[in-house]
């Protein structure tokens, strides 16, 4: 049976080609990839995964408020009750960053340059099937 | 793989009953993974289901589909009625991936705590739907949901499954998509309950309309029911509170002339016989397929010693012992 990923971008920067260019990778790995297009809300994400019970919500954020998004969407999915899906980021995010990221429950973040295979290979060796 | 059990509830259909949403999203991902107890769930919840109005959107990919839905889904809750939602996209035949992209079209009703959306993906189903889409429809039914939209995946002409599944079905159409000789072609044409030609603001659509309409005048038979054919903007949201319109006249329609009974014991009568299909499948996969036996019965086969179909009435025989 096929994985479920949310592949989804918060806030407000219109720039999706890179959350494209993944969820195209994803589909041809196997997964069954729901898109959610631009300009989503850390609620919308979190009731648009619960709709459609998703192992793992991979989000892209390129305008730089994902220290506010990222955490915010972790703590709404779990507080639907999804308890172990795999949350993951990705998109121009500053070395800095990171580490508060992965404090606040973000499992992986994935910056420029980073191979699709990589994403694959994490969401495969991480997700609780 | 199917050993999997839905986690986190003890009695997942009591909860989807009270109103658990998770319980709901859940229950879907066991019927559609076909989990050891996806038919206990169905089992209970069962007696729950048949109180929805299950409304069929079909059509080619790019018609408009998704748009409409959403129009047509903020219609009925102006009106008070929830409403649970099924998009079906394609899945991959090579990968098995796929990507589900209706609920773009669909934002603005993710937070609207009387909608549900789902998106499928058809796993190898080749009718349009996929093969747990009737199941997970039920589950929205029991879930009390009012109104169940299915739209399709984007359709040629011949995945009409969809009649089966639906009450009534609206057939998506746009301008520009071909000659009148399209229109007389079997297929998506004959199960449209209601005609749509969305972006009718695209030139052509008044064309369409007459081809349409010439169409139907060649039905033979006088039907009390002629499919109407409803002029759309999807993304404009014109002529929508008007389908909605002929949604529920369509709906009482059938319900009066007793054609809305008819089909549900179709339905039935369907989905008994594609169960029974499907176990009596995985019954013989465990026989004789699982096993290794086969392989002695094709060499046999092969060998000319006996043919297939001698060797498939004795598995029926023995079978049905």
């Amino acid at each position: 049976m096929a994985v479920r990923v949310l592949v989804a971008k918060p806030g407000l920067d219109g720039h999706d080609r890179g959350a494209k260019v993944v969820a195209r990778a994803l589909r041809d790995a196997g997964f069954e990839v729901v898109y959610t297009g631009l300009r989503q809300t850390p609620e919308q994400i979190a009731e648009a995964a619960l709709q459609e019970d998703v192992q793992v919500v991979a989000m892209s954020i390129l305008s730089g408020a994902h220290p506010h998004l990222f955490p915010k969407v972790v703590e709404l999915v779990r507080e639907k009750g999804l308890k172990d899906a795999l949350i993951i980021g990705g998109g121009v995010i500053p070395d800095g960053d990171i580490p508060a990221l992965k404090e606040a429950g973000i499992a992986e973040v994935f910056t420029p340059g980073t191979p699709t295979g990589d994403i694959i290979k994490f969401i495969n060796e991480n997700v609780k099937k | 793989m199917v050993s999997k059990v839905v986690q986190y509830m003890e009695d997942i259909a009591q909860e989807l009953l009270n109103g658990n949403r998770l319980a709901l999203s859940r229950t879907i991902t066991a019927i559609e993974n076909e989990y050891e107890n996806a038919t206990e769930i169905m089992k209970k919840l069962y007696p729950h289901t048949g109180h929805a109005y299950v409304l069929g959107i079909t059509g080619p990919p790019g018609a408009g589909k998704s748009t409409l839905t959403d129009k047509i889904a903020k219609t009925f809750r102006s009106q008070g009625k929830t409403v649970g939602i099924v998009a079906i996209d394609p899945s991959s035949p090579f990968t098995g991936g796929a990507i589900l992209g209706d609920r773009i079209r669909m934002n603005s009703l993710t937070l609207d705590e009387g909608v549900f959306i789902r998106s499928m993906g058809t796993r190898g189903s080749l009718g349009g739907l996929s093969h747990k889409t009737a199941d997970a429809v039920k589950a929205i039914d029991a879930f009390g949901i009012d109104v169940i939209i299915v739209e399709t995946v984007g359709v040629g002409q011949s995945e009409v499954d969809i009649v089966k599944a639906a009450d009534t079905t609206a057939v998506v159409l746009i301008p520009g998509m071909g000659d009148d000789i399209q229109a007389i072609k079997a297929g998506i044409l004959e199960i449209g309950d209601i005609f749509v030609i969305n972006k009718a603001d695209h030139d052509g659509a008044d064309k369409l309309a007459t081809e349409l309409n010439m169409m139907l005048d060649l039905d033979g038979v006088m039907k009390d029911w002629r499919p109407p054919i409803m002029k759309c903007v999807g993304n404009q949201n014109i002529g929508v509170k008007e389908l909605v319109a002929k949604f529920e006249e369509h709906r009482n329609h059938i319900e009066v002339n007793g054609e809305l009974a008819k089909r549900r014991t179709e339905r039935v009568k369907n989905e008994l016989l594609d169960l029974l299909s499907s176990r009596i499948e995985s019954y013989i996969r465990g026989k004789i397929v699982d096993n290794g036996k086969i392989e002695t019965m094709v060499e046999s086969i092969k060998s000319r010693t006996t043919d297939p179909y001698s060797v498939a009435a004795d598995i029926m025989q023995n079978m049905l012992k």
